[in-house]
């Protein structure tokens, strides 16, 4: 009575694995904010090679730092770049940037469209220290707009997240005051404001609020048609959020080899200050034949057809010069020590 | 295997019994219990396993801080690894207070109606409802909260209550909307049906015979359920309080949407504030380096510990009205 079960049982493993056979399954886990265009990568990579499956978990950058270090999956994800710390845990692991983001500060006052903020001015507001829409630091850049006598309300990220990280690290680089007070990273010590929960979570509480201003993904922006404040760059001219000014802002950066870069407050005359990227993670040793060598060409595969969907989906593109270097380090990935990609051009 | 033996023998068991001896061990009924108590201990195992596991990972986190640092300082600064409980304690403690003070009379006063007041069909007609409120997801309440509550109370409701009551700190600064009021009332309506549900249950236990009597003293209705009916059911809608309580306390999902998330500690029930499970939910996912995830499950540990110091003071408060004039009408 009881062998049928298990006979069927045994049938059904081997059909799976001879299923599985012909179809590569890749897993990957991360941040959430390339979801997006990576789902649309992976759907239209599946597409044009249809053994393989890749399998996308976006559990945030932390999430994806763990398992690729721990090695439950065949690469990782994340907004901010892995620290020393988590890189000598996980040793020969590459950072490979694949497209890039901007936070952008979103607003909410009724009759005001087009704002503009110095640095200086930003910090000022987010630290707590100018707490009306008419204070003079706002209006001598903003002379042309009606600004309110009403109180500013401070919205920020609640959760841990990547964006949190690249706006702090802006702000840390442009104001000492707030470098030495909340600093930077995923989570910090807000000195003002209420917390949203998510990118979602912030748009919908400065959408609803007015007299609120706010920080998200551009994507989170355009979509929600919030106003999104100009900035003053590196350079000193006022740059709007797109992603021509976000890809801008990784041409004159100068990036190392191993890419763990910040690109905020990047110089150049059009480079769009809080821009960043984000990143790949995978081991330049790959270890699986069949895995390490479809994984190898997915990324070469990214790095140039696909980079074309990303402005649809409100992702910066590479820049030129940068699509370069990453190939000569797709080129460098290695399966069972030997290069895959190596005969390429 | 053992289990599997057991279940054989209770299904052949009542074949058996009417030739069995009386002095005879009854086997079935001694399998029954070890295998209850093997179920009943699992559920100390279980705390015990969770404790474990908190300490295991926060224990490093709540040493290096000091575990009355951790609970009484109030700077929570995740890049510089300082880790303080005090806000996040303090908005679970306001934010269930608000939750009790607002549910409790309207449930009780909602479970004596449909108990000793309301008609048959009234009574069907408004339970089926309250039933249906503890079935909502808290994710739902969170976005009405979000989307119909928080723009109610910035105006017209917080303007409102900040020009009647002026005086006191609880209703001042600026009318936002998110805050511990706002999470509050959500919990309020989430505790509701907890404690409508069982405060009935409660009151229907009440024997019949006490209220007759108590109407046949010339009693009014109200006295009557005031002098005979209450007494007797207080330590049971103590209970379910309690019960509405825990529920209050460990609500992450629609407190944390509405709450603000800020861990400052303000007197004013319109600034927002943050609670110990929202706190984990939003930065455990994202927690870099050890201390961070470890302070936050540090802050597991002292939720549970907060509960089983709620549950115990409760056990306290059932004890001492069963002392009291509940035992006399007993």
């Amino acid at each position: 009575m009881k062998r049928i079960p298990l006979i069927a049982g045994l049938a059904l493993a081997i059909a799976g694995a001879s299923l599985a056979a012909d179809k590569l399954l890749i897993n990957g886990a991360g941040a959430t904010f390339p979801y997006p265009i990576y789902s649309k990568w992976f759907s239209e990579y599946n597409k044009l090679h249809p053994n393989v499956q890749i399998n996308y978990q976006s559990i945030g950058s932390g999430g994806g730092i763990k398992q690729i270090t721990e090695r439950t999956v065949d690469f990782g994800a994340t907004d901010a770049p892995m620290t020393a710390e988590e890189l000598a845990k996980a040793p020969g692991i590459l950072h490979i940037p694949t497209v890039m983001g901007a936070v952008v500060a979103v607003y909410n006052l009724p009759g005001v469209d087009s704002l503009r903020f110095s640095p200086e001015t930003l910090a000022g507001i987010f630290l707590g220290k100018i707490t009306k829409w008419n204070d003079p630091a706002i209006a001598k850049d903003n002379a042309k707009a009606k600004l309110p006598d009403a109180a500013i309300t401070v919205v920020h990220r609640s959760d841990g997240s990547g964006t949190t990280s690249v706006f702090t690290d802006y702000l840390s680089k442009v104001s000492p005051e707030w470098k030495t007070g909340p600093g930077q990273g995923k989570s910090v010590n807000w000195p003002a404001g209420l917390g949203g929960k998510g990118n979602e979570g912030v748009t919908g509480t400065v959408k609803q609020t007015e007299g609120a201003i706010g920080y998200v993904e551009i994507a989170y922006g355009k979509q929600n048609k919030l106003p999104m404040a100009e900035l003053k760059n590196h350079d000193g001219h006022w740059v709007k959020a797109t992603l021509e000014s976000v890809s801008a802002a990784a041409a004159k950066a100068e990036i190392p080899d191993d890419y763990r870069v910040s690109i905020t407050d990047a110089p150049g005359n059009d480079a769009y200050p809080i821009s960043g990227f984000t990143w790949l993670l995978v081991y330049k040793e790959q270890t699986d034949p069949a895995k390490g060598d479809a994984l190898v060409h997915f990324l070469w595969w990214a790095l140039h057809d696909g980079q074309k969907d990303a402005p649809a989906l409100d992702y910066g593109p590479l820049p030129a010069p940068l699509v370069k270097k990453v190939e000569g380090t797709l080129k460098s990935i290695t399966v069972q020590g030997k290069p895959v990609l190596a005969a390429r051009k | 295997m053992q289990p599997a033996s057991n279940i054989a023998t209770a299904e052949r068991a009542p074949e058996r019994l009417p030739n069995a001896a009386p002095a005879r061990v009854n086997v079935p009924d001694r399998a029954w219990a070890v295998a209850l108590t093997v179920l009943g201990a699992g559920v100390l195992v279980v705390a015990a396993i969770i404790i474990a596991e908190l300490w295991h990972t926060g224990g490093t986190s709540l040493t290096r801080t000091g575990a009355v640092a951790f609970v009484t300082r109030s700077v929570w600064d995740p890049t510089r690894d300082i880790y303080g409980a005090l806000p996040f304690v303090y908005g679970t403690l306001v934010t269930s207070a608000v939750a009790l003070l607002l549910a409790v009379p309207v449930s009780i006063g909602l479970a004596i109606f449909l108990t000793e007041m309301a008609p048959g069909a009234a009574r069907s007609i408004i339970s089926f409802p309250i039933a249906l409120l503890a079935g909502i997801p808290s994710v739902v309440y969170g976005l009405w909260g979000l989307f119909v509550l928080v723009p109610l109370l910035r105006n017209p409701i917080e303007p409102t209550l900040a020009k009647a009551l002026a005086f006191l700190p609880l209703f001042q600064g600026p009318p936002i909307g998110l805050g511990y009021l706002a999470a509050g009332v959500i919990l309020a309506v989430m505790i509701l049906p907890t404690i409508t549900s069982i405060s009935i249950e409660v009151l229907q236990t009440v024997p019949g015979p006490l209220r007759e009597a108590a109407l046949a003293l010339g009693a009014t209705r109200w006295e009557a359920i005031r002098i005979a009916v209450l007494p007797y059911a207080r330590a049971g809608i103590v209970g379910a309080v309690m019960l509405g309580l825990g529920r209050a306390l460990g609500e992450t999902m629609a407190v944390t949407m509405v709450i603000g998330n800020s861990p400052t500690i303000r007197a004013s029930l319109f600034a927002p504030g943050y609670s110990l499970p929202a706190v984990i939910a939003n930065e455990f996912a994202e927690a870099s380096g050890a201390l961070h995830t470890g302070a936050l499950a540090a802050l597991g540990l002292l939720l549970f510990v907060v509960t089983v110091l709620l549950n115990i003071a409760a056990r306290l408060l059932v004890r001492m009205s069963r002392r009291g004039p509940a035992r006399v009408a007993a």
